[in-house]
């Protein structure tokens, strides 16, 4: 039984990351429908910006780890923002694939010209917040888990009120159900895609952040299996679907821990994948998702 | 208030429009009636600048709008209903009327907004809290017009209001129409293939025949014409 709770404990805890990272995939697919690859390389930008700042803040204190945290998050949402500014709005009208594409190409940009900067060896993240560990009993709880933990869930309430609450998550609501209404009502739609790219990579940073503090060794390539992961996670939970992607990444993240804890460790990254087909067999839209024929 | 010269636009290789030429004036309920793929809603969007102009020129309150982006057009006051009504389904009918007031700042003014489109439909008021896309094609019809009344609008472009809706729902409608017209002074340019209803509602129409305007006048003379009346009022 503790067993069974410590491994939910970090199932919920590496979820949450994915979920913060596969919001961003799904926004983006909502107001643009197609799947910013790049994404998972912001991440890993987000992870770096807080290599290199965590070290001109003091070590374990919770102000410079939120100082941080917010500087990450900020560099990364004008980081997506300028991505779709060059890459993708001059492709407005092009066919998807070809948007699709060059994301790719901007992933591989991003990863390449990290190994240039940051060298491709890994490095070691520091220790920005306070660490200890609670015992509850026989289950651990580090400080880490209580942060990625904390963390989530206050950008995840966040989110959900710029979505529903505000002038412009409406209308990033009305643009991703119909970009020609949404610009007779007078909605600029490059400012909110803009904003919508912003927004995503913001929580992509937190995602990176959050990520090393867990798994401190960082590198230009680290944003790929997360990526992949999250990316399934929000195709599980229903591309384009806010809540779906959070309880995708979750599903995912605890899924993996359980698995990464039983005797097929060595599947883990493999079980992802079988997730994705099987959802994709089953419920083609996902678990939160309608299904929508496409409108030619 | 509009003025729309030698205006011609094309699909590709396809031409839609071929050197048109109206205006219409402040206050006034100005149709545009004609058959499938004359043109109508390739002249609405073009003014609304969802489309682009090949040649010609679009004058709205002595401005040329002709290469202005649609939001910056929506801003002067000019308002498209698109056919088909384009609601945001799966938002609530009032995140729908908020997004027609998007580009109003003026709190009080979003709040007179609002009155007003309930004193004209009070059916919207008693949907407020419900997904626009469960409501009825006429009461749909109603809620693109009234996000269109939440912007202030100056000039009001309606395109086929009384596409797939009930009939008896239809006249409903068109008395809205005009009361909006009468009440508000909002100019309308109003696009029907119900010629009959258009031209009884209307002070002048124009006729649209594959993207060439071949009739024009007050509306009263063109529903005894007879020509007119063979081809678009049914005999």
């Amino acid at each position: 039984m503790s067993e069974f709770l410590q491994q939910l404990l970090n199932g919920l805890s590496l979820g949450a990351i994915y979920a913060l990272i596969a919001l961003g995939y799904t926004m983006v697919y909502g107001v643009l429908r197609f799947i910013n690859f790049a994404h998972s390389d912001v991440f890993m930008v987000g992870a770096f910006i807080g290599y290199y700042l965590g070290k001109l803040v003091p070590e374990h204190t919770v102000w410079g780890g939120l100082g941080v945290l917010a500087a990450a998050m900020i560099g990364c949402a004008l980081l997506g923002m300028t991505i779709e500014r060059f890459a993708y709005r001059p492709l407005r009208s092009a066919p998807t694939l070809n948007v699709l594409i060059t994301a790719i190409g901007v992933s591989l940009l991003l990863e390449y010209t990290g190994q240039v900067f940051f060298g491709a060896a890994p490095r070691n993240f520091p220790e920005i917040f306070p660490k200890q560990n609670f015992n509850l009993g026989s289950v651990i709880v580090t400080s880490n888990q209580l942060i990625v933990i904390a963390v989530s869930i206050v950008l995840m309430i966040a989110l959900q009120l710029i979505v529903y609450r505000t002038k412009i998550g409406t209308a990033m609501r009305a643009v991703s159900l119909n970009p020609k209404a949404a610009i007779l009502m007078g909605v600029n739609n490059d400012v909110v895609i803009s904003f919508t790219f912003g927004l995503g990579s913001a929580l992509a940073a937190a995602g990176g952040i959050l990520y090393a503090l867990n798994y401190p060794s960082i590198d230009p390539l680290m944003g790929v299996m997360p990526g992949l992961k999250a990316f399934v996670a929000a195709i599980l939970g229903g591309i384009g679907n806010i809540p779906g992607a959070a309880l995708g990444g979750l599903i995912l993240g605890t899924v993996e821990t359980f698995v990464s804890g039983s005797q097929f460790s060595t599947y883990k990254d493999a079980i992802a994948f079988a997730i994705l087909i099987i959802i994709l067999l089953f419920r083609p839209a996902g678990l939160l998702g309608k299904f929508t024929v496409e409108k030619v | 208030m509009l003025t729309v010269t030698d205006l011609s636009v094309s699909y590709g290789a396809i031409s839609a429009l071929g050197g048109i030429s109206f205006s219409i004036p402040q206050g006034s309920i100005v149709t545009l009636i004609g058959g499938n793929g004359a043109g109508k809603t390739t002249t609405l969007r073009t003014i609304s600048g969802l489309l682009r102009a090949k040649t010609g020129k679009i004058e709205f309150l002595g401005e040329d709008i002709t290469t202005l982006p649609a939001h910056k057009i929506v801003a002067r006051g000019l308002c498209h209903v698109p056919e088909g009504r384009m609601i945001f389904s799966n938002l609530t009918v009032d995140e729908n009327l908020a997004m027609g007031a998007y580009l109003l700042h003026d709190k009080a003014l979003i709040a007179k907004n609002r009155e007003y489109v309930f004193s004209v439909f009070p059916r919207l008021n008693e949907r407020i809290k419900q997904m626009a896309g469960t409501l009825s094609g006429g009461e749909q019809q109603m809620l693109a017009i009234g996000r269109a009344l939440m912007g202030s609008p100056k000039f009001l472009m309606l395109d086929e209001p009384s596409l797939g809706i009930a009939p008896r729902l239809i006249s409903t409608i068109f008395e809205k129409i005009v009361e909006i017209n009468r009440s508000h002074g909002i100019t309308i340019l109003l696009v029907e293939q119900n010629a009959n209803l258009a031209l009884e509602v209307s002070s002048s129409a124009y006729v649209l025949e594959t993207g060439r305007i071949v009739m024009q006048g007050e509306s009263k003379l063109l529903r005894t014409d007879p020509q007119l009346k063979a081809t678009y009022l049914g005999g």
